[in-house]
């Protein structure tokens, strides 16, 4: 990882394991995740790169089974640490699901109800403006400006994906996961998706699981290929697209088995 | 990737066989069984559903038929000679004093006696309703100008009379209705006494009045302990519990309290209720106690099944940008889950409200002639009061025991019409 050394790590997870029951989903994996790049993971189902996306804001304690080992850190920060706090790591690094998941409530209480619960505006006003802003950075102000009142679910698929990642973003948070994004999302508003990321970039520190490997090559800088578990391989996508390290990376990338 | 490992010649090619026949005699054969069988089907489902709806039908017209009878009271115009009557009741000390007062100490049952027997024989008394004094009480205080001469008051049939009038009488009183019409003296008229007196032991005279507001003040405190005992226990093991043999446990019993039989709760209710805690006897509070008891496991049951309906989608979204597992819970779960637990506790409730043996055990059949002013006060409820009627044996009873389940179906059918309003109020779509 010697080439990470340049760049600010925002994230670093070194030895995870990550066991559901006794069944083993991740192992040893040990990655870095920046501000400047979009890192994307790739694999095969099943490889474990949801699961590990999962580990990075804690969403596994959710699943009872689940039992993470190895160090992550947020800013060195270590994220299992007991005096971590969940609720506010959460708000750190937000998050993007595969299927968008808009709150059945309106389009600005969407928005605002993760500003609201974090306390981060004072009155009305200030609310608007985060509401806006948000929207705006998501792509999304324009379509949906005269209609904030309108049911979040209302909105159609592209949309409702773009709303997420405004509620995410309007609780300022330093990283932002994306599980599969576009996955649901036909290829008109999987482009928006992209170009937004593309503008988000810099501003946030972005990882992206996808099932796309054209979409990897696309939006992100570095990308991690995840097999069986394992990080096969972690590097400049360029690096990874055309010119693959290890044969197990070479054969996955060109379609010999996924 | 194993499929990809297998090469395409490597899949065994399959054997030869003969093209299907789509068009024979086989295959026509099979389609015309198939709709055969769904013809038989949509008539065996139309076949039960017009049994059922004929069932209701005739549950109904039965209870419509001899129950709206109770609603109505035959009523007897009495002409009174107050001037003449053995007692003078001076109008002027009327107004001055209590009216009630003065007239209860006056001897207005001589009064009406000698009135009934000059204007129909010496039967005439027996024709009347105790209630008669009330009515001619009541016109008196409504008009004393009238104690200064004759008057014609309506006043209540006795409950022979009343039932011979509406054509279910005894030979007997076939002799006095003959006599009432000869002077014009019978009449018709809506029972308010019905929806506003209690128990009581002239079938002329019953009101259901005192068993609504016990069955309301009972079905209050059921519905004050049972909801939110139901909700935060339904709220707990779906989100916080950890699976485990506990809860599991628990989940099972919870189940089987929904299945015990409701006299096993009323006998609870009385060794716990009254003879531990000693608790007043006969009191809406216990009967909403012991019902409660009754209640919170199908709130429970119905809330965990609304609350896993949630998708959990809804859950990663809160908690991912940072709600805590609190806020996820009263934020979106309990708002999307709300109309479910709503209709599963309006069920319970329902439920509630016709229960009858539980609160025999508690006391709750007691003869209660007042309305209760509170929930320690004796009381009974709606189902336990037709109990209690279709028990007596006068004949006016009948009609009031109809009328009755007339009054706990229109309750029933309001709380189901409110569970179905809430329902879609609260009802959300994603």
């Amino acid at each position: 990882m010697s080439d990470t050394q340049t760049v600010t790590n925002k994230m670093s997870a070194r030895g995870v394991n990550v066991f559901y029951g006794e069944k083993q989903a991740i192992n040893n994996v040990s990655i870095d995740v920046d501000l400047e790049n979009v890192t994307a993971f790739i694999g095969p189902s099943g490889c474990g790169k949801s699961t590990f996306l999962r580990t990075l804001n804690r969403m596994n304690d959710t699943v009872a089974s689940a039992r993470v080992e190895g160090q992550i850190t947020l800013d060195g920060e270590d994220i299992y640490a007991s005096g971590m706090d969940v609720v506010q790591l959460r708000a750190r690094v937000g998050m993007v699901f595969q299927k968008p998941n808009p709150f059945p409530k309106s389009i600005y209480e969407n928005v605002a109800y993760g500003p609201r619960i974090h306390g981060l505006a004072n009155g009305k006003a200030e609310m608007d403006v985060i509401v806006e802003r948000s929207l705006r950075q998501a792509g999304l102000w324009e379509e949906v400006k005269d209609r904030l009142q309108e049911s979040g679910t209302a909105l159609s698929g592209g949309q409702q994906q773009r709303l997420c990642i405004g509620r995410a973003i309007a609780v300022d948070p330093e990283v932002i996961l994306m599980d599969e994004p576009c996955s649901a999302l036909d290829p008109i508003a999987t482009a928006k998706i992209e170009e937004l990321i593309h503008d988000l970039r810099g501003r946030y520190a972005i990882v992206i699981v996808t099932h796309n490997m054209q979409q990897a090559a696309r939006v992100s800088q570095r990308t991690a290929f995840f097999h069986l578990g394992t990080l096969v391989e972690y590097g400049a996508t360029s690096d990874i697209f055309t010119n693959p390290k290890q044969e197990r990376t070479k054969d996955y990338i060109t379609g010999r088995y996924g | 990737m194993s499929a990809a490992a297998l090469p395409l010649d490597a899949i065994p090619a399959e054997p030869s066989r003969a093209p299907t026949d789509w068009k024979g005699d086989v295959m026509r054969k099979r389609i015309a069984r198939r709709y055969a069988a769904e013809r038989r089907f949509r008539l065996l489902g139309l076949g039960a559903v017009a049994l059922s709806a004929g069932f209701l039908a005739f549950l109904l017209i039965s209870m419509m038929s001899s129950g709206l009878r109770g609603f109505t009271r035959t009523e007897i115009a009495l002409p009174i000679d107050f001037a003449q009557s053995p007692i003078l009741i001076d109008p002027a000390a009327l107004k001055a004093g209590n009216p009630e007062l003065v007239l209860a100490n006056a001897n207005l049952p001589a009064v009406i006696d000698d009135a009934a027997k000059k204007a129909f024989g010496v039967n005439g008394t027996e024709m009347l309703s105790p209630g008669a004094v009330i009515a001619v009480r009541k016109a008196i205080i409504a008009d004393p100008s009238i104690l200064s001469g004759k008057a014609t008051i309506r006043v209540p049939a006795s409950e022979g009379v009343d039932v011979a009038a509406k054509g279910n009488g005894a030979p007997a009183n076939e002799a006095s209705i003959a006599t009432l019409q000869k002077t014009n003296a019978l009449s018709t008229a809506f029972n308010w006494q019905f929806l506003t007196a209690s128990d009581g032991t002239d079938p002329t005279q019953v009101g259901i009045w005192g068993a609504l507001k016990g069955s309301l003040l009972t079905m209050g405190v059921t519905l004050l302990l049972s909801f939110p005992i139901g909700v935060f226990a339904a709220l707990y093991l779906e989100e916080y519990a950890p699976r485990n043999r506990w809860t599991d446990l628990i989940e099972v019993s919870i189940n089987n309290l929904a299945a015990v039989p409701s006299i096993i709760f009323g006998l609870l209710g009385l060794a716990i209720f009254l003879n531990m805690w000693n608790l007043p006897r006969s009191a809406a509070l216990v009967g909403g106690m012991t019902l409660a008891l009754m209640t919170m496991p199908v709130i429970v049951i119905a809330g965990r099944n609304a609350i896993k309906a949630v998708p959990p989608s809804i859950r990663d979204a809160a908690l991912g940008i940072g709600a805590s597992p609190i806020q996820v819970v009263f934020h979106h779960v309990l708002p999307l889950a709300l109309p479910g637990i709503l209709t599963g506790t309006i069920i319970g409730m329902a439920r509630a409200l016709g229960e009858t043996a539980p609160l025999l055990m508690i006391g709750m059949r007691a003869f209660i002639a007042s309305p209760p002013g509170g929930v320690t006060d004796p009381a009974t409820v709606l189902p336990v009061q037709i109990f209690l009627w279709s028990d007596e044996v006068g004949r006016g009873f009948i009609e009031k025991t109809s009328a009755a389940i007339i009054v706990l179906l229109l309750f029933l059918l309001t709380m189901n019409g409110l569970a179905i309003y809430l329902r879609n109020k609260f009802e959300k779509r994603w």
